[in-house]
C-alpha cells in the first residue's frame, strides 16, 4: 500500500506544527522522517495513523481517504507511537493477546500469531513477565510486537530506537529491515546513522516545513553541489601541481585542503577525472599518493537545512 | 460489538488483577451489610421485611464508590499515553467508551449481585415484596449507571485521577442532594424543576416500588449526557498530547 499526503497542515493554536506538507510513500519504501525536535514530525504521524485530524488537506493510503474510511485504513496500519506507550500492570503476552483481539485477527489464529509474534521478536523469556519489570529494550521489543502483531502493510515508527544501547538498537534495526522487507515504512529519528542504515529515502522537515526529500545521495550531492576527490600529491612544486589540476578539462576547480601536505580538493564536472589526474601524474613523474571521494556528512546536510 | 467486549474484558481484567474490584466489592459490601444488619436504623431496629435500610445505605455507598472506580479509565490512559496506542488501534471513540463503561457496569453488577443473600436471609424472617425488591435493585443499578457516566467524563478531561475523582464527586454531590435543598426554598414551578433534577427524588420513589417512565427517562438522560460528553471531550485530543 502506499501513502500520500496532500496538503497537510496541523495549527496548535496560531502556531503551525504540520505547514502544507505533501509527500508520496511508493509500496515497499522505507521513508526516513528527520527532523529537530518540535518539526512536526511526530503529528504528521498522528495524523497519519488517525490519532489526530488534520486542520486541512488530507490523507491517502492505498487510494482510501483517512476522512472516508479511517477504521478500515487502521486496519492497515502497525504504529509505534513516541515513547512507546505500553499498559505497563499488564504481562507480555496478556498485551499481546488483546492487541491481537482489538486488531481483529480471528479467534482460532491469535494465540499462534502471538506465539509468532514473540519468536521474532525474541521476548521468550520475557512473556510471563509483567511489562514494567522489562529493561527499556524489551519493552521496545513489545511495542514493535504490538505494532506489526496483525502483519499490517503500513509500519509508522516514531523514534524506535530513542534510548537504547548500541547493542539494542543495533537489534531493533535489524528487527526493523527484517519485518519491514515487504512493508511501506515511515520512521522518524534524529540520528542520523540510522537513516542511512534502515531507510531507502530521506525526508527532512523543519518548522513543519519540507526542507529535502531524496536518497543519501542525492541530498549530498545536492548539498555539495558538484562531487569532490581529495587528491595528495607529492614531489613536486605545489603551484605547479595547483595549476596543472586547473587546466584539466574535467576539473572545475580546485582548492588547497593542506598546503604543507600538498592536499587539494578537486570539484569535478565528470567521472574521467580521476583518470585525468593519474595521467597528468605520470606524464609529470609526480607521485599521487591519495585520491579519495570527499562526502559532506548527512550532519552537514542536517544542519544546514535546519538551522537558522 | 466484539471489540466493545474485547476492551471491558480488558478493564474488567485490569480491575481484578489490581485488587482495585476485590477491594471495592469487600469495602461495599462491608459497609452496606454493617449498616443494614447490625447499626443504625438496621433491619432489627425497624423489625420489617424489608430491604429499604439497605438501599438506602448502598444509595450513599455507590456515590463515594463509583467515582473511585471510574476515575483512572481515561486519566490513566491519557497520563501514560496509552489512549494513543488505544485509539489508533481498529476502533472507534465510542467503542472504547462504551467498552470502558461496560466494565465499570459489570463491576457493579457483581457488587450487587453479591448482596442477593440479603434477600434471601430476609425472605425466609419476613414476606418480603418482590416487587418493591426488584424496583430497589434496579434504582440502585440505574444511579449506578448515571454516575459512572459522570465520571467516565470526568476522567476522559484530566491527566490526574484525583482531579477526575474529585470533579466526579463534585458534580454528583449536585444531583445527590444540593438540588433538592436548592428545590427546598423555591416554590413554583422553577422550584419542581430543580426537584426533578435530583436523584434522591427520583430514588426514592423507584425505591419503594413505584415503577415511573419518568424515572427511567430521567436516569437515561443522564447516561446518555455523562456519555456523549466523554465522547466529546476525548474527539479534542490535543489537549494532553
Amino acid at each position: 500500500m502506499d501513502i500520500v499526503i496532500e496538503n497537510l497542515t496541523k495549527r496548535y493554536g496560531v502556531q503551525k506544527a504540520v505547514d502544507n506538507i505533501s509527500l508520496k510513500v511508493a509500496t515497499g519504501e522505507i521513508l526516513g522522517f528527520l527532523g529537530p525536535n518540535g518539526a512536526g514530525k511526530t503529528t504528521t504521524m498522528k495524523i497519519i495513523t488517525n490519532f489526530i485530524a488534520a486542520d486541512e488537506g488530507d490523507v491517502y493510503i492505498g487510494g482510501k481517504s483517512l476522512k472516508s474510511d479511517p477504521l478500515e485504513i487502521k486496519r492497515h496500519i502497525g504504529y509505534l507511537p513516541e515513547n512507546n506507550p505500553l499498559y505497563q500492570e499488564m504481562p507480555v503476552v496478556d498485551y499481546l493477546l488483546f492487541c491481537a483481539r482489538i486488531n481483529g485477527i480471528e479467534k482460532p489464529k491469535v494465540e499462534s500469531r502471538v506465539a509468532e509474534m514473540i519468536r521474532i521478536t525474541g521476548l521468550n523469556s520475557e512473556k510471563h513477565k509483567k511489562i514494567s519489570e522489562l529493561s527499556k529494550g524489551y519493552r521496545q521489543r513489545v511495542g514493535l510486537a504490538q505494532a506489526m502483531i496483525h502483519d499490517p502493510e503500513i509500519l509508522i515508527l516514531d523514534e524506535p530506537t530513542s534510548g537504547l544501547d548500541p547493542n539494542q538498537i543495533a537489534e531493533i534495526r535489524k528487527l526493523i529491515r527484517e519485518l519491514g522487507r515487504e512493508k511501506t515504512v515511515i520512521l522518524s529519528t534524529h540520528i542520523l546513522p540510522e537513516v542511512e542504515a534502515t531507510c531507502d529515502r530521506i525526508f527532512i522537515i523543519n518548522k513543519g516545513k519540507l526542507v529535502a526529500d531524496g536518497t543519501a545521495e542525492s541530498l549530498r550531492k545536492k548539498a555539495q553541489g558538484s562531487d569532490i576527490l581529495r587528491v595528495r600529491i607529492e614531489d613536486g612544486d605545489i603551484n605547479q601541481i595547483f595549476k596543472g589540476l586547473q587546466s584539466l578539462s574535467a576539473v572545475s576547480m580546485v582548492d588547497f585542503a593542506d598546503r604543507q601536505k600538498n592536499r587539494f580538493d578537486v570539484h569535478c564536472k565528470s567521472e574521467e577525472v580521476k583518470r585525468e589526474i593519474f595521467r597528468l601524474c605520470v606524464t609529470r613523474n609526480w607521485v599521487l599518493t591519495e585520491m579519495t571521494p570527499f562526502e559532506t556528512s548527512l550532519e552537514d546536510i542536517f544542519r544546514e537545512l535546519t538551522m537558522n | 460489538m466484539n471489540t466493545i467486549w474485547i476492551i471491558a474484558k480488558r478493564e474488567l481484567n485490569s480491575y481484578f488483577d489490581s485488587l482495585i474490584a476485590i477491594i471495592m466489592i469487600v469495602l461495599f459490601l462491608g459497609f452496606s451489610g454493617f449498616f443494614t444488619w447490625i447499626s443504625g436504623s438496621d433491619i432489627f431496629l425497624i423489625s420489617q421485611a424489608t430491604l429499604r435500610p439497605f438501599f438506602g445505605i448502598a444509595y450513599w455507598t455507590l456515590f463515594f464508590f463509583i467515582p473511585a472506580l471510574t476515575m483512572r479509565t481515561f486519566a490513566e490512559e491519557n497520563r501514560s499515553g496509552t489512549i494513543e496506542m488505544l485509539l489508533t488501534k481498529p476502533v472507534t471513540d465510542r467503542q472504547v467508551i462504551l467498552g470502558k463503561y461496560l466494565a465499570i457496569m459489570i463491576l457493579i453488577t457483581i457488587a450487587l449481585a453479591l448482596t442477593l443473600p440479603y434477600v434471601i436471609t430476609i425472605s425466609k424472617i419476613g414476606n418480603l415484596d418482590a416487587g418493591g425488591t426488584a424496583c430497589g435493585y434496579l434504582a440502585l443499578l440505574l444511579i449506578s449507571a448515571a454516575y459512572a457516566s459522570i465520571g467516565l467524563f470526568t476522567s476522559s478531561i484530566t491527566t490526574n485521577q484525583i482531579v477526575a475523582f474529585l470533579s466526579a464527586l463534585f458534580i454528583g454531590l449536585f444531583f445527590h442532594i444540593i438540588f433538592q435543598i436548592i428545590a427546598g426554598g423555591m416554590k413554583g414551578f422553577l422550584g419542581q424543576v430543580i426537584n426533578s433534577l435530583s436523584t434522591t427524588v427520583h430514588f426514592e420513589s423507584l425505591s419503594r416500588g413505584v415503577l415511573d417512565s419518568k424515572d427511567i427517562i430521567y436516569f437515561g438522560s443522564i447516561i446518555f449526557m455523562g456519555l456523549f460528553l466523554t465522547e466529546v471531550s476525548l474527539s479534542k485530543r490535543n489537549a494532553f498530547n
